[in-house]
């Protein structure tokens, strides 16, 4: 191994089709390790091929089966799978338990299926910060489709909707009424709804009021996306409803491209991409200690002993960054 | 900034230590390997637990593409001494022989020296203190910084 002269880098390894070096590649972009950047500068070149799916709904929904059945759909075709699964963090301990692989086993002698687990560091919105970063990496490695599985998330988490080409949002049968479904929120996101546990009897009824939401939108004169949101009811243990599932799916895909939907929503994912970078430097410039009164420790003290009011502070911080002139 | 980082901070190190947490062989009895996965996760570990019935090639796929620092092997069967070597070679198959191997469960003291032997770093038999786990692997889970 060493002393080769011309020893290839960890981008050309990863084009070459080197897992090992893929599986690197991914933990340098996750711990926003140098290498990894570098590598990604090489790699972002051969990035844009590959179609991005984020898949989210409330914790034991039925994601990870889901996304078990749509890999084995994807081979039959056949069309190389990358699943990113992320799990939430500890927010006592930072540590994380990553069960989601548990259900995506059969894979292991597949080299076109490629599973990562991450934790989600306590991101937010069910993602994980550098979701979409490893997402490059496995598009320059060549994957033909890229599912994001979020953390199990409840009613307000739409972030991934701004990551992915198509967004299916998993629905649970048996878990409220009709209802829950008039109060949208995380259901407004969803390219492709999907009823899980088809074989409950509770899942016809919720499949309905899912088909339902549309209408009563027509009837109430709002304004309506363009794409008819499709309400699709599988059962993994029966295994029905994938086939309907994957068409959706293309169906979607077809549709962004053939309306220019999808250039717009690639744009909305880069520019999601770049502000989360962004503000990630913000927030380490606010946290970084600093002398006299820009630091946050003596913001917060002078807020707590009511000098000035939290937005007052805030306006403090914000000329700080501004100027960027505060010795450390 | 929470305890995790602080823990990692404190270590030296830039990132969790990542662990998989895998039952290989045909036994049923996964509280040992969920209390470990458990133990490993409050020490701020990110752990991947894929349970039970792991064949060495599942094991070898997992510590491959989840890039582990570390592979925590349960046994309850009895079987370690048949299923350790297979699972070794594996893992040297996928280019793997530099992750950290320990196992937990029910090894007798004189199969141990055998199995440091294939590579298996450290044994902790019925009744080590989880703690005792937790340190050997902060201390003895290798900082790559290398690429592969």
């Amino acid at each position: 191994m060493t002393g080769t002269p011309h020893r290839a880098s960890l981008s050309e390894r990863v084009l070459a089709g080197d897992r090992r070096a893929l599986a690197r590649l991914l933990t340098s972009i996750e711990n926003d390790d140098p290498l990894g950047e570098q590598a990604m500068e090489k790699l972002f070149p051969h990035t844009g091929s590959a179609h991005l799916i984020g898949i989210t709904g409330p914790p034991g929904g039925g994601k990870s089966t889901l996304v078990n059945e749509m890999i084995r759909a994807y081979r039959e075709m056949p069309k190389s799978v990358a699943v990113i699964a992320i799990d939430p963090s500890s927010p006592l301990t930072g540590g994380a338990a990553l069960g989601d692989r548990i259900r995506m086993q059969e894979w292991h002698a597949d080299v076109g299926v490629f599973i990562r687990s991450m934790a989600s560091r306590r991101f937010g919105g069910g993602l994980a910060r550098n979701a979409l970063a490893v997402a490059h990496a496995f598009d320059a490695a060549g994957f033909d489709q890229i599912i994001i599985e979020t953390v199990g998330t409840g009613q307000d988490e739409v972030t991934i909707a701004s990551l992915a080409m198509t967004t299916l949002l998993v629905q649970v049968p048996g878990t409220g009424d009709g209802v829950q479904t008039l109060k949208a929120g995380a259901l407004e996101i969803g390219d492709v709804l999907v009823v899980t546990k088809g074989d409950r009897p509770e899942s016809s009824d919720l499949a309905r009021d899912l088909r339902n939401l549309r209408q009563l939108g027509m009837a109430a004169g709002s304004e309506l996306s363009r794409w008819d949101t499709p309400v699709i009811k599988t059962s993994a243990a029966r295994r029905e409803g994938i086939d309907s599932l994957m068409n959706a799916i293309a169906a979607h895909r077809s549709w962004l491209q053939e309306t220019g939907e999808m250039e717009s929503r690639v744009q909305t994912m880069i520019n999601t991409e770049i502000t989360f970078r962004v503000q990630d430097a913000l927030l380490q410039e606010i946290r970084r200690p600093v002398s006299g009164d820009g630091g946050m420790q003596r913001l917060v003290e002078r807020v707590a002993a009511r000098e000035v009011t939290p937005h007052q502070a805030a306006d403090e911080m914000l000329a700080r960054l501004r100027h960027n002139d505060t010795a450390p | 900034m929470g305890t995790g980082q602080e823990l990692m901070a404190a270590s030296g190190r830039s990132r969790p230590i990542r662990v998989l947490v895998a039952k290989p062989g045909l036994d049923g009895h996964d509280r040992g390997a969920k209390v470990m996965a458990r133990a490993f996760r409050d020490a701020g570990f990110e752990v991947i637990y894929t349970g039970l019935f792991q064949t060495p090639q599942m094991i070898a796929n997992a510590a491959l593409q989840e890039d582990v620092d570390v592979v925590g092997l349960s046994i309850l069967s009895g079987a370690h001494m048949s299923l350790f070597s297979p699972i070794m070679d594996a893992l040297r198959d996928v280019g793997r022989e530099d992750v950290l191997v320990v196992a937990g469960g029910t090894i007798p003291d004189e199969d141990i020296p055998t199995l440091n032997e294939l590579g298996v770093a450290k044994i902790f038999g019925p009744g080590t203190p989880l703690q005792d786990a937790v340190a050997y692997i902060r201390e003895h889970a290798p900082d790559r910084v290398d690429l592969p």
